[in-house]
């Protein structure tokens, strides 16, 4: 004896965003039920697991059945066979849009292919995230990729315009479509400390400032692809540690700046020719592709290791990299004023951003 | 040539691929009418294909266009083997014809296929052209109107009432023809579904040409039904009320008519179905005659010599005093009303109504429900040549079938008598809320019939002489309105069954009857003390496997016993509800190879008119039989529950105490003790087991019992079955506190709705083990599956509490050996909590879907079309229909594959990201539409985005006769509709429940966009009078069929203005309003 056949169907779909999150998160069915139970939701209404049970299969019957939309939420709006509200309907894109931090701090940078895709279940253990979850987000990011690679015109906007996300959600997956294009890597042990979000926060400013897409609007790939140009002209940089004068001239302003300013003045002037290098070098090498690849590791490693075993403040930090940038532009023999501030603009925000425990 | 039907085929979007190789299709539309096909030119690699085409004109007769619907097939090309199809639409274009309803069909419609679903959408643009036709024999009937709602359409005025018209066809089942063995199930499918379609076609065309002659212009409540007979064919049958109506002026007048009734409340306009009362009682004896009397066999017809045929009366029972109770009126009032009635009554074959619900003043008195049940055997003698050899059939179809309508009308008319006499038995000329219904389980069929017997305002049969729609035309009623449908029609000396008659205790001149039974919505000017509730009574009787005479004659002898333990159960369970009146009752019987399935759901009340009702007395049948204790616990456990739910239903009647004796002299009665409403005296052991008594009569119900009269109440209680019916009857849970449900239009008590709407549809399936089950047992489990159904609607549904669940409709059906299946469609209505007095207990719950119901609104859209309004302001504007071409159209290509990016797109895309307030929701009045959109109302979240360029308009689907809060402007016609889909990869689609899931929600969405292409914005009185499902799990195999009808209708929301051209959603049927207006 067994209800052999039983659903439910409202004219207006009926959806209840408890249950979609289970759904989401990969929870089986009788899972949901479970955790349903212990949520209260029983009491709520008179209701029996039965009635729970049943429940719970409709509701994931439905999600199944608007996965396809989801998948291009575009249709979701002129589809015919749901009738959702538009606000329901955003709440659907935006909850399955949405991802765990854990998760994509793992995927972030790696090339999104069929391999990364089977190690998926690792990644599951680690981040104790589900492997149906972990393999949503992770086609997720690879459906938008795949999309907008080769859109013209700014990537978040793209983003947002095909995906139907909110900025905040359109700019994160900005961030992984970037990260995953330029395959950086974040996975290094001295890089665990950072999260998602210091990383899409950087690569919020490479977007904006880096790629072809900062200097040229309807370009293809305009966001995605660092302004290869711009790179070759980092080149030129080097002339602020290969040229002695420049050097010690470049040092002294920063020290005369600084002095009094701040306690931590001794290991800034000793470490000042360090520092630089470290940070000019970082840009000339950036015509490598795997020096890209490098880029926060060096950035950590070249400079904010240095400075946080002297133990430099946050503030510290802003005081220095600002006359740091500034100073050059009085050095009357440094002609790449332009090149610089790009190059500096964005180093400085990361590394604003990056620096903390 | 009296029509030109032009269609002009204007984009696809959402197509499947199918070329693997490109991912993408080549796709092309024929656009078949009658025999004649245009093709539309293919257009290469796409999904989103813009066909754009020319009017592809038919010049076709208007019979065909009554009969045949437009059917438009989407193709893909194919250059080296046979085109493949992708799906159909079926477009009904009766709607074209009345020029009333809608003038275009214009929008986007779901290609429907029969194997895989909707497979994209199309956009097509239909119109007719008709010329005046002035022949007086034509076959076509144009322009009569069809409305499935159960009253005077609220935008209408009934000059008169005609009465009952019906009619059925039959044809053969395509998917029993010889060739269904060669061909596809996909065309095997179709050819069903276009032949159903031509058959409902000509059957509207045959009722209407019936309504012609009566003078009419209109059906309404029409009830149309497919009886799927397997081999010996399909029948397709309709009843109706024909009507003369008028169309108030155009909706500017709302406040003479809609409101003027005597409850004023939008809310309470629901309420305005009157209903009629039956007795109980009658059926009770009822049962007990027709048990006695012999069943009937007829082989009347040469034809079906080989036929069996059992009739069996069930329910009213009719034998004393039919027919001579009409001399002996009650007072000359009465008989003169009645010959007047008679005189327009009886010139009509069958004084029958489909209605339930009346204009003020229509319905006089009730007697009570009548109900007739035939159980037949389906021959195939019909088909010789399908005997034996069924393929290689050669006959002319209409060779074959030109007699077989007349053996079921035959049917038919038997039962119609029946119901006729039973009518006339209780004083009555007519019967209302009259229905029918078959149950089909091979080649037995049960034909049931049912309604409810009363007496009407003969007003309202003649001729020019009414004006039912003006309110304060007060008819000289011989009774009060309010309680004058509760007096009893019948003479009291000369009663067709025992019944109690009290005076009426409202206005105490009339009598009433102890008990009321109805088959009708509740009168308007009923007065009701406390809420209602729904009663279900269910019960499951085993029944040996048999085949032929022997199980025609077996079923025919279990239905009086079935009608007969349904009956004792929904007034047992009346009386623990101290309710005593029921409305709107409906009992199915449904048969399958090893078991009998009897629902009966009806909504009981307390009229305040009836006496209380009494309680309820256990009793053992000797002394000793079972300890005192026992019974005495039960006892209590009954007591407990009929008070708690007399709190419960807030029913608080007030005392009458100082009766006048005179009330009970008409009876003979003693006045006992007792006060009115006292619960019940100690258990008395030398009654029989259970019984109700009317608390003023214990001795008399006592003495009755005592003749062996009214053993309908008495059970054995030393029977083991005896307890387990009493446990039963204590199971059924009230609604959780919030929730209200009846099976009426609207709640009696309630009339404070809110603007919180949602249609659903439940089916469940349950699967009998195949243990030695008992009826017992399988009462059981019957009571618990419909208990469960009902319990799982409150819990989905409890974000919209306060909520009351209307107008449950329950289907039963034993598809399959072990199967039991039921079918629910409902509304759940949010009503406003503080205008009822509620109990403090009941806290509401705000959860997310709150605000789902809030921006549902009728008049909102689901989607940013502002953004076109926008983008796009000279389309929208303009009221040409090919603007609204255009904006469709470049929706289409946004939203179509990425594939189909250009830079174009882009550029759009981008425009409408600074142009689009996006996702906000807004009214679709053109009023509003310019005015910038109310801030409140779009949230930052959705501020941000975009949802695409079309907009899907929202369209609210219900039960019920009306949408609170709203106000219909405008009906647009019939939505008739008949689906089959079929699967063979059944694990594949999520098993049997995906497979049905994703099928109604098809079906939604297909009535939603037809409903949408003719302007409207809502469905009412929709219902699902089929679902036919088939599973071969083991073949992984799956069938279903649905049936659904509904009236497509424009409403507005009470508090608009007026009606605007512009007031339907969609940009489409802006133009087709414009068109109109103009």
């Amino acid at each position: 004896m067994a209800v052999e056949l039983d659903v439910f169907v409202g004219n207006t779909t009926i959806m209840d965003e408890e249950v979609y999150k289970l759904w989401l998160d990969g929870y089986t069915v009788n899972d949901a039920v479970k955790v349903r139970m212990e949520g209260g939701v029983m009491e709520e209404c008179e209701a029996s697991a039965d009635v729970l049970l049943s429940d719970t299969m409709d509701q994931y019957r439905t999600f199944q059945m608007c996965e396809r939309l989801l998948h291009s939420p575009a249709k979701l709006a002129n589809q015919l066979l749901f009738q959702i509200t538009p606000h329901r309907q955003a709440v659907l894109i935006e909850r399955y849009y949405a991802f765990d931090d854990a998760f994509v701090r793992e995927v972030l940078g790696k090339k999104l292919s069929k391999g990364t895709k089977k190690d998926l279940d690792d990644i599951s253990a680690k981040t104790s995230v589900t492997l149906k979850s972990c393999r949503r987000q992770f086609d997720n990011f690879k459906r938008v990729f795949k999309v907008v690679e080769e859109l013209k015109g700014p990537l978040v906007e793209n983003i947002r315009q095909h995906f139907l996300l909110s900025d905040k959600l359109g700019r994160d997956y900005a961030a992984i479509v970037f990260f995953a294009n330029n395959r950086f890597e974040t996975g290094k042990r001295k890089l665990q400390y950072l999260t998602f979000q210091d990383f899409a926060f950087c690569a919020g400013q490479l977007i904006n400032n880096w790629t072809v897409g900062a200097v040229d609007h309807m370009v293809e790939d305009m966001d995605v692809d660092l302004d290869k140009e711009f790179l070759q002209e980092l080149k030129e940089l080097k002339i602020l540690i290969t040229d002695k004068d420049l050097l010690d001239q470049h040092k002294s302003l920063v020290c005369t700046a600084l002095r009094g300013k701040t306690k931590a003045f001794n290991e800034m002037e000793a470490n000042f020719k360090n520092l630089s290098r470290g940070l000019v070098n970082i840009a000339a090498k950036l015509t490598n592709t795997k020096d890209v690849r490098d880029f926060f590791i060096d950035l950590v490693e070249k400079f904010i290791e240095p400075c946080r075993s002297d133990r430099w403040t946050a503030a510290d930090m802003r005081l220095y990299l600002t006359h740091y940038t500034n100073s050059a532009h009085i050095l009357d023999t440094f002609k790449h004023q332009v090149v610089w501030d790009r190059y500096m603009g964005v180093i400085k925000s990361c590394i604003f951003k990056m620096y903390h425990d | 040539m009296p029509g030109k039907l032009k269609a002009k085929i204007v984009a696809g979007r959402h197509l499947p691929v199918m070329d693997r190789a490109s991912d993408l299709t080549d796709a092309f539309v024929e656009v078949k009418f009658g025999n004649t096909t245009f093709k539309t030119d293919v257009f290469p690699k796409s999904l989103n294909p813009q066909w754009n085409s020319e009017w592809f004109k038919f010049e076709v007769d208007d019979e065909d266009l009554q009969d045949e619907p437009l059917q438009v097939t989407v193709l893909d090309h194919d250059t080296y083997s046979a085109n493949d199809a992708i799906g159909k639409v079926y477009i009904d274009i009766d709607p074209l014809l009345c020029t009333e309803a809608a003038s275009v069909i214009s929008g986007w419609f779901p290609i429907y296929d029969t194997i895989h679903g909707i497979r994209g959408e199309i956009n097509v643009l239909v119109k007719v052209e008709l010329f005046n036709d002035l022949n007086r024999f034509r076959q076509s009937s144009c322009g009569v109107k069809f409305f499935c709602t159960t009253s005077i359409p609220r935008c209408y005025r009934a000059a008169m009432v005609h009465g009952f018209v019906e009619e059925l066809v039959v044809n053969e089942d395509p998917e029993y023809q010889w060739i269904d063995r060669i061909r596809t199930p996909r065309a095997s499918n179709e050819a069903r579904q276009r032949l159903i379609s031509l058959m409902s076609g000509e059957l509207q065309r045959k009722i209407g040409l019936k309504v012609l002659e009566m003078g009419g212009n209109a059906v309404v409540g029409y009830l149309q039904c497919f009886d799927l007979e397997g081999e010996s064919g399909l029948v397709v049958r309709a009843i109706g009320t024909a009507c003369t109506l008028d169309k108030l002026s155009s909706g500017s007048a709302p406040n003479t008519n809609t409101h003027t009734h005597p409850n004023t409340a939008p809310a309470s306009n629901a309420c305005n179905s009157p209903s009629k009362d039956g007795k109980e009682s009658p059926l009770a004896h009822g049962c007990r005659s027709t048990h006695n009397s012999p069943v009937h066999s007829a082989c009347n017809s040469q034809r079906l010599s080989q036929n069996f045929s059992v009739s069996v009366p069930t329910l009213i029972f009719t034998g004393m005093g039919s027919g001579g109770s009409v001399g002996k009126e009650a007072g000359p009032l009465k008989t003169l009303l009645r010959q007047q009635t008679q005189t327009a009554l009886e010139q009509r074959e069958f004084p029958f109504f489909t209605l339930t619900s009346f204009p003020p003043g229509f319905l006089v008195h009730v007697g009570g429900v009548v109900s007739a049940r035939s159980v037949k055997l389906l021959d195939r003698i019909h088909n010789p040549a399908l005997g034996n050899t069924r393929s290689y059939k050669l006959l002319d179809w209409n060779s074959v079938t030109a007699d077989e309508p007349e053996t079921r009308d035959a049917w038919w008319e038997e039962i119609r008598q029946e119901i006729k006499s039973h009518a006339k038995a209780l004083g009555c000329h007519a019967v209302v809320g009259y229905s029918e219904s078959t149950s089909i389980c091979e080649e037995v069929c049960i034909l049931s019939a049912s309604g409810t017997a009363s007496i009407l305002n003969p007003r309202f049969m003649r001729e020019g002489c009414l004006d039912i729609g003006i309110a304060d035309h007060r008819f000289e009623e011989p009774s009060p309105p309010s309680c004058g449908f509760c007096h009893i029609p019948y003479d009291e000396l000369n009663m067709p069954f025992p019944a109690q008659l009290t005076y009426c205790y409202h206005c105490r001149r009339q009598k009433v009857p102890d008990v009321l039974f109805t088959t009708i919505d509740l009168p308007s000017e009923a007065s009701v003390t406390g809420k209602g509730c729904l009663i279900q009574a269910r019960l499951c009787r085993l029944k040996k496997k048999a085949q032929g005479e022997v199980n025609a004659t077996a079923i025919s002898n279990m239905l009086p016993f079935m009608e007969y333990e349904l009956h004792t159960q929904l007034m047992n369970k009346l009386k623990l509800r101290s309710m005593n009146a029921l409305f709107g009752l409906h009992i199915q019987i449904s048969v399958g190879e090893n078991m009998l399935l009897g629902l009966a759901s009806a909504t009981g009340v307390y009229l305040t008119a009836l006496p209380a009702p009494g309680g309820i007395q256990i009793a053992g049948k000797t002394p000793g039989d079972l300890s005192n204790d026992h019974i005495s616990t039960i006892q209590k456990r009954i007591n407990d529950t009929i008070a708690k739910n007399k709190e419960l239903y807030q029913i608080n009647p007030p005392k009458l105490f100082a009766l006048d004796p005179e009330v009970f002299c008409g009876i003979n009665m003693e006045l006992n003790e007792e006060l009115v409403g006292s619960p019940i005296p100690e258990p008395r052991h030398r009654s029989r087991l259970f019984r109700s008594h009317s608390e003023s009569s214990d001795e008399v119900s006592e003495l009755d019992l005592s003749h062996g009269k009214k053993d309908a109440f008495v059970l054995e209680i030393d029977d083991t079955d005896a307890v387990e019916d009493i446990h039963s009857l204590l199971i059924d849970a009230p609604p959780p506190s919030g929730f209200y449900s009846c099976n009426t239009e609207v709640m009696p008590g309630i009339n404070t709705w809110t603007s919180g709407v949602q249609m659903f549809t439940s089916v469940r399936v349950f699967r009998l083990s195949n243990a030695n089950l008992t009826n017992q047992g399988l009462n059981k489990i019957f009571t618990d599956l419909c208990e469960n159904l009902l319990k799982s609607f409150y819990f989905k549904l409890r974000s919209m509490i306060p909520c009351c669940l209307c107008h449950l409709n329950f289907t039963v059906a034993v598809p399959e050996d072990e199967l039991i299946q039921v079918a629910v469609t409902a509304v759940a209505m949010t009503f406003d909590k503080d205008q009822t007095q509620e109990k403090p207990a009941e806290k509401p719950i705000t959860k997310g879907s709150g605000d789902t119901e809030e921006q549902l609104q009728f008049s909102m859209e689901l989607c940013a079309d502002s953004s076109l309004a926008n983008s796009q302001p000279p389309s929208k504007i303009s009221g040409v229909p090919e603007s609204s071409n255009i904006s469709s159209r470049a929706a289409s290509v946004d939203y179509g594959s990425f594939a189909d990016r250009c830079s174009t797109w882009l550029e759009l895309l981008r425009l409408k990201a600074h142009t689009i307030r996006r996702g906000s929701v807004k009214t679709i009045s053109s009023l509003e539409r310019s005015s910038p959109l109310p801030d409140g109302r779009s949230r930052s979240l959705r501020s941000t985005r975009s949802f695409g360029g079309t907009s899907v308009t929202v369209v609210k689907m219900t039960p019920l006769s009306f949408l609170p809060g709203t106000r219909i402007i405008k009906y647009l016609g019939i939505i008739n509709m008949f689906f089959i889909r079929e699967t063979t990869s059944l694990r594949e689609e999520g098993g049997v429940s995906g497979f049905l899931h994703s099928f109604i929600a098809e079906v939604f969405a297909m009535v939603r966009a037809h409903v949408a292409a003719l302007g409207g914005n809502a469905v009412v009185s929709y219902s699902m009078k089929e679902c036919v499902f088939m599973e071969n799990p083991n073949k992984n195999q799956a069938q279903c069929l649905i049936n659904v009808s509904g009236d497509a209708v424009i409403c507005v929301r009470e508090s608009d203005p007026e009606a605007t051209p512009s007031m339907t959603n969609s940009a489409q049927s802006c133009s087709s309003e414009t068109d109109t207006a103009t």
